[in-house]
């Protein structure tokens, strides 16, 4: 009997990281896309961090920052009553971290590459600064929305490091798929870790499959 | 009336360079402002758009304050009764054109009538990018206008096109100009453009103004003094043995003139021209 709640938690992981991803790093790809400022470098140089970083160092600096001796912890732990180590919390703040520049570049990329005057256009037309991002900014770089929101998907579902460093193993709370997999091979229980593999290999494969398939039609509409 | 009293510090090509402009233009005026690339003339636009802030001055648009830089008074593009064309056409590449006017028109019923003015019912459906250079442009004037603005702005707006598709846009332009009543303020190099589109001309150079006058006067000044000048078009141009013989439309009636070899390789047909005298022989100048 295989069961299906490590890919239930890493699905549920992904979904509420994507959104709050989405709403985070939205205004920060805005601000490097267009921002002149000679601290750009410096910026973009952090926000990659992520992706050259071994996972347990960033877990490690995670566990330690998220820790109730820790600030943010404590604030976590006396405002919402909300423990963010080895707790489901503690695992999207986490993967957060972790998934930011998957969120961030393409969208910055996007930005980049929209025509900067279709804003100001909206602008002379007497369009509000939300009515010209919900209108003309978010349906003009769709295609690189569609490829952050569901790279930074699957990037979290695939995570390992950060989340067994943070979250650990608690059945039914954090244990995701990639920990699940883990687990059972160091059980020798090879059966399930094959199933599980497979199942994962086929997600991802998919959801990159739907990107691009999405990517090519929306780059047909707008040139 | 818009009084425009403004200074603003500019990066250009040789360093950089104050724009001052101090200048009126009455309601329903059609100017022209003109000179070399890097003068300020975008920016000039652009302030009066509120894209670009001045650094010091006031905008004052009838009794309306847009710009008013001692008294922190600035007003935001949204809140300007303004058209802006821009050079690259700048239309909402995820709307039809339809949508790209209606987007920007407040009344549904003047959509319908703006795609009749500028021939596109037939082309509401598409894309932008599936519209040639002259289409879009033409679109983005129409969606320019949709909302009523007071002023329309015209930044180098037709610089792109070639010359066929750029004639048939300045009628467009005259036509939206005259049927709405519009104040139009235009960037553009070309002097037949100006010749034909505008009743006054500004020209300005690195920042400051140094001509003003009716296109007529502006252009004429370089040719010296005359006895008879007038302005016409160029309808033909024959060859008679060795000289050609151009015929001209100058007002109702139609001229001939006879010019050299050289002289008749500089124009074409369609071209606005001046004809002057001076003593016997009148010359020919193009415009």
């Amino acid at each position: 009997m295989i069961d299906f709640e490590p890919f239930y938690i890493s699905a549920k992981l992904s979904l509420i990281t994507t959104v709050l991803l989405f709403i985070i790093a939205f205004p920060v790809a805005y601000y490097l896309a267009h921002t002149k400022s000679r601290l750009k470098p410096v910026l973009e140089a952090v926000t990659a961090l992520p992706i050259v970083l071994p996972p347990t160092v960033l877990g490690f600096y995670l566990l330690v920052a998220l820790s109730e001796n820790s600030p943010l912890g404590r604030f976590f732990a006396d405002v919402f009553d909300v423990k963010l180590v080895f707790s489901f919390e503690g695992l999207v703040v986490a993967s957060c971290f972790y998934s930011f520049p998957f969120m961030v570049q393409p969208l910055q990329a996007g930005l980049e590459s929209m025509n900067r005057s279709i804003v100001e256009a909206a602008y002379t037309l007497g369009k509000s600064t939300w009515q010209t991002l919900l209108f003309v900014i978010l349906p003009n770089i769709k295609p690189a929305i569609l490829t952050a929101t569901i790279i930074t998907f699957a990037h979290t579902m695939g995570e390992f490091g950060v989340v067994l460093m943070v979250g650990g193993a608690i059945p039914g709370v954090t244990k995701v798929a990639s920990v699940a997999i883990y687990d059972h091979v160091e059980m020798m229980d090879y059966m399930t870790a094959h199933v599980y593999s497979a199942i994962l290999v086929t997600v991802s494969f998919l959801v990159l499959l739907t990107v691009y398939f999405l990517n090519r039609k929306a780059a047909k509409v707008l040139k | 009336m818009i009084r425009l009293n403004l200074t603003k510090r500019l990066k250009g090509a040789e360093g950089e360079f104050d724009l001052v402009f101090d200048q009126e233009i009455e309601n329903g005026s059609f100017v022209a402002l003109s000179g070399k690339s890097g003068s300020g003339k975008t920016t000039l636009l652009r302030m009066l758009a509120g894209l670009d802030v001045p650094d010091s001055g006031e905008i004052i648009v009838g009794d309306e304050v847009w710009v008013d830089t001692k008294k922190k008074i600035n007003r935001k593009a949204q809140k300007r009764a303004i058209g802006f064309v821009f050079q690259d056409y700048s239309l909402f590449p995820n709307m039809s054109v339809r949508e790209n006017i209606a987007f920007a028109a407040e009344e549904k019923r003047q959509v319908d009538l703006l795609l009749e003015m500028i021939e596109l019912t037939e082309l509401a459906d598409r894309y932008p990018a599936s519209l040639s250079g002259g289409q879009q442009q033409r679109v983005a004037l129409a969606r320019a206008v949709a909302r009523r603005p007071k002023i329309l702005l015209l930044d180098e707006p037709l610089s792109a096109l070639d010359k066929s598709t750029r004639t048939k846009l300045q009628d467009e332009i005259l036509k939206i100009h005259k049927a709405f009543g519009i104040t139009t303020l235009l960037v553009s190099h070309d002097t037949s453009e100006i010749f034909k589109l505008a009743t006054r001309m500004i020209e300005l150079e690195a920042g400051r103004v140094t001509r003003v006058g009716t296109p007529s006067q502006l252009f004429s000044s370089s040719l010296g003094s005359r006895k008879f000048s007038f302005v016409g078009e160029v309808l033909e141009i024959k060859k008679e043995d060795i000289v050609y013989v151009i015929s001209l439309a100058i007002g109702s009636s139609i001229s001939e003139v006879v010019v050299s070899k050289e002289e008749a390789a500089k124009l074409s047909v369609g071209d606005k021209v001046m004809i002057a005298s001076k003593a016997f022989n009148p010359v020919l100048k193009k415009i």
